[in-house]
């Protein structure tokens, strides 16, 4: 059986859908749900793959790469956020966070 | 035959490594099979054909943020038994909504058709013939979309100035040169000429005047008078 789109989509909902439950159940751990937002931003860059190679447009690996450079940045600075929080409340729970409302 | 074959293996451990990095005990355990999870994703992205962002996913996200996440997750001490103990409680709506949410996308895919006109409507050809993946997208990337390239380096540009300024903290304890103090200050240091071939002891150097030794402490008296100044 040849490897389709179809198969690439496949792949793609069940990685999103991993990332998804992992924002439900890591309700505490802040790292675990950044992890997850990482799971789910590669996703929709294997989707924007499987699409581009599909359609044989190289557009949507452009995107796929501006999308990369968007997790990095989302992922750095979600760290450095989390470096301070922890640095302050020596706890990196979820349900504290509400506290940092200004 | 053979491309189905690793086609099949890589989704499978990488649905295997993003399943670990939800459920695993320990967030270090995470951080690995996320490193799994993405070189597995670039594996897929090669059999596809997109060699370039391959690559580039596994020197971005496993050299880079993958690091960066194994180095947060090891520098903070975490008490990481704690930070279970919602795990069994949000298990059911969890399960729920992955489930439901998974079902629409099977309707999704299961009933979804490429318009016949789609590819009437690409933005950038593959070139195709002997051109690369990479020469082709380089291409496009530095004639089409620079502007959106340049504003994606400003993007990283901006996270990279916003994680500083977060992370940046001034210690009570430390000592910092202050260098437009240095330049303010006046009175203090003078330029003078020295005529040469005169020893010190003859010119009779200007030293700075020493402070004053400090002045043995006053018993305090009784009576007041007199004695603040």
């Amino acid at each position: 059986m040849a490897v389709g789109l179809s198969h690439y989509l496949a792949v793609s909902a069940i990685l999103l859908v991993l990332g998804l439950v992992g924002i439900f159940l890591n309700r505490k751990n802040v790292i675990v749900i950044l992890m997850s937002v990482e799971l789910i931003l590669l996703a929709v860059n294997l989707n924007l793959v499987a699409f581009s190679a599909h359609l044989n447009d190289l557009a949507g690996q452009v995107f796929a790469m501006f999308v990369l450079t968007v997790a990095a940045a989302e992922a750095s600075i979600g760290l450095a956020i989390i470096v301070i929080y922890f640095r302050n409340r020596g706890s990196i729970e979820v349900e504290d966070i509400s506290t940092l409302r200004g | 035959m053979i491309t189905a074959a690793a086609f099949y293996i890589f989704a499978f451990v990488l649905i295997a490594a993003a399943t670990m990095v939800v459920t695993s005990r320990n967030p270090v355990h995470s951080v690995l099979f996320l490193i799994l999870a993405f070189f597995n994703a670039a594996a897929l992205m090669l059999i596809a054909g997109a060699e370039f962002l391959a690559m580039i996913l596994v020197i971005v996200y496993v050299g880079a943020v993958a690091v960066l996440f194994l180095f947060v997750v090891m520098m903070l001490d975490i008490d990481f038994a704690r930070l279970r103990e919602g795990f069994q409680r949000y298990l059911p709506i969890g399960g729920v909504v992955g489930l439901i949410l998974l079902l629409e996308l099977a309707l999704v895919i299961g009933t979804w058709t490429t318009a016949t006109e789609a590819s009437d409507l690409r933005l950038a050809p593959n070139p195709g013939g002997g051109v690369s993946n990479t020469k082709a997208l380089g291409q496009i990337l530095y004639t089409d979309y620079v502007y959106l390239f340049q504003i994606a380096g400003l993007v990283l540009l901006v996270a990279m100035i916003g994680a500083i300024v977060l992370t940046h903290r001034r210690r009570p304890g430390t000592k910092r040169q202050d260098v437009a103090a240095q330049i303010a200050r006046s009175g203090s240091v003078n330029l003078e000429q020295v005529p040469t071939g005169v020893g010190i002891g003859e010119l009779g150097i200007r030293r700075p005047t020493l402070p004053e030794a400090p002045k043995p402490k006053q018993v305090e008296h009784a009576d007041h008078h007199g004695g603040h100044h």
